[in-house]
């Protein structure tokens, strides 16, 4: 390499990283550096009023898992953590499992339109995923109400006589995530659909295979990768969702999110609710890393 | 053989039934909640005839007129100050050969797609609370720039596709004819870019007013914007004014989202 392409290989760089400090600055100072501050937090006591106090502990992290009796100092698990993590586990996974019913066949259905139709539908499932996630919850929450229209509706035409109470369970919290996180189940699967090759379809009929056998033995395993990624696109903000479960679940049926909410309200314990944050970002990397492995074998693959 | 007339291969049970109750029900919620909005009654499930009360109740509320206006300063900010970081971040890494860091750069970029919200709320919450402390400074400044970091993803998303779909011969056309790379910029790139740049201007606006749970965690007291507002709401008995508020929001992201679509769509 001569001088002259070595010099100008310098400009470039430096021209690059000056074109990107402005906004790594502001990512380093309002999203990473924060990240850092609160792995730091998690290791610290917590204070009396709120905040922290600058001795390094441990504690918070152990009482992410365990409880220690205040009377005879036994150790066992902290029960109303674990009930909340297996709650918010339990109720992600129906969430994705409802959503690949409903967007499975939605997907499919945008995927064997004629061309010139599809953009048209798969706008309809955009429109929602743009708007304001709050509005859309509160959406859902005036129809199943116990005032809502739904129950307003049901004993109008008498086929009950109380309301249903259906708001403040977890059906209701499912409901809500159900209905906000559809969208991004439908989009990866159609993606995915969109490129299948029919005549393998056909190839399965001339061999006389039923519709369920195609189905499942030729288009599923054609999508598979579109439906894990939609799954964990559904999962992941389903596992940290704190503005449905608020709304939905009313305080009562609380939620990861809603149990790191507390922390920094009523709890006041900063390093247990820092603590509590690492640990579902760590859950949500690894769903992650495990998308990225499945996309990134996608796009080397069939096709 | 096996294909006899009118045998569809491409359908199967059931799906085209499922799929028209899935956009029925992603739209009748909500079509329902703009219905309400203009409901004579108090009631959000009963109607009682039209009117407009709520809207000029919801517009006579002084909290909700402040938490508009403060809404709109913040999303201003935001999509301005992530804009404008954004496109100089996407002309240093689109059209470029992969150099040391790329992945870092790309991954702290997408930082705010990829942790929860809640994380990131409370570890904004922690830091701004060392910061009010130290400082004492107690204004609008943590809601806008925390709003400004988590609106460059989607600032820079549209404006470096737009980028990958422009060709260089045009810039190496004027850089053949000895424009600096500042020329070459502002006469050939920038004109060319423009669409991706309101795109991702539009989205970022947009994805700024309807954040609930960053501001809910960074804002000190007295700085509710439309959404916290309308989620402290939530204990109060639902009137058709939240309706109201929410159609108004709505409407302009709905507006919003469907010029992004176009915009998106104008010819390179």
């Amino acid at each position: 390499m001569n001088d002259l392409a070595r010099t100008r290989e310098r400009r470039e760089s430096r021209n690059r990283w000056l074109l990107l400090t402005p906004a790594l600055v502001i990512l380093i100072f309002a999203a990473s550096g924060p990240l850092l501050i609160t792995l730091v937090y998690s290791f610290l006591t917590a204070g009396d009023y709120g905040g922290i106090k600058w001795d390094f502990s441990t504690d918070a992290w152990f009482n992410v898992f365990f409880q220690r009796d205040i009377f005879d100092d036994t150790l066992s698990f902290a029960d109303a953590h674990l009930s909340i993590f297996w709650r918010s586990v339990k109720l992600s996974l129906l969430t994705t499992l409802g959503a690949i019913v409903l967007g499975f066949p939605t997907a499919y259905f945008i995927a064997t339109r004629p061309k010139h139709h599809r953009d048209f539908w798969m706008l309809l499932i955009m429109i929602p995923f743009w708007t304001n996630l709050l509005i859309r919850t509160f959406a859902v929450m005036e129809l199943i109400r116990n005032e809502g229209t739904l129950n307003t509706l049901l004993m109008a035409i008498s086929v009950i006589d109380a309301p249903l109470q259906i708001l403040f369970s977890e059906t209701a919290i499912i409901i809500g995530m159900l209905y906000v996180y559809l969208p991004l189940m439908v989009l990866p699967l159609y993606a995915s659909m969109e490129r299948l090759d029919f005549s393998l379809i056909e190839a399965g009929y001339d061999l006389y295979a039923s519709r369920l056998a195609v189905l499942r033995r030729i288009i599923l395993p054609l999508v598979k990768p579109g439906l894990i990624a939609g799954s964990i696109l559904v999962f992941v903000p389903s596992l940290g969702a704190y503005v449905t479960p608020r709304v939905m679940g009313g305080g009562k049926q609380l939620m990861l999110g809603n149990l790191i909410e507390l922390q920094f309200g009523q709890g006041r314990n900063w390093p247990l609710g820092a603590a509590l944050s690492i640990t579902l970002l760590a859950i949500v990397m690894v769903a992650l890393l495990f998308y990225v492995r499945v996309a990134g074998r996608e796009r080397g693959g069939h096709g | 053989m096996a294909k006899t007339t009118g045998f569809d291969i491409k359908r199967q049970y059931g799906f085209t039934t499922i799929a028209m109750i899935c956009f029925v029900s992603l739209y009748l919620p909500v079509i329902l909640l703009v219905v309400y909005s203009f409901n004579a009654g108090s009631s959000v499930a009963i109607w009682e005839g039209f009117s407009l009360q709520w809207y000029r109740s919801a517009w006579a509320n002084d909290q909700v007129q402040e938490a508009t206006i403060r809404s709109l300063i913040i999303a201003f900010w935001a999509a301005l100050i992530s804009t404008s970081v954004a496109v100089l971040a996407a002309l240093a890494t689109t059209r470029v050969r992969r150099f040391r860091g790329y992945s870092a750069v790309f991954a702290a970029i997408n930082q705010p797609l990829m942790v929860p919200e809640i994380v990131t709320a409370v570890a904004l919450l922690i830091f701004f609370a060392g910061i009010k402390v130290q400082t004492g400074y107690t204004g609008l400044g943590y809601l806008v720039v925390a709003h400004s970091a988590f609106c460059i993803p989607f600032a820079y998303l549209p404006i470096r596709a737009r980028l990958q779909g422009m060709d260089l011969t045009l810039e190496q056309a004027a850089a053949d004819l000895y424009a600096s790379s500042f020329q070459v910029f502002r006469r050939i790139t920038l004109p060319q870019l423009w669409p991706g740049i309101l795109a991702g201007a539009m989205l970022a606006f947009v994805i700024s007013l309807d954040d609930v749970v960053i501001t809910e965690f960074v804002k000190s007291a007295g700085q509710d914007t439309l959404p916290t507002y309308m989620l402290g709401q939530l204990r109060r008995v639902v009137t058709p004014e939240v309706n109201a508020i929410s159609t108004v929001l709505l409407a302009l992201s709905v507006t919003m989202v469907i010029a992004f679509f176009f915009v998106t769509r104008i010819r390179k």
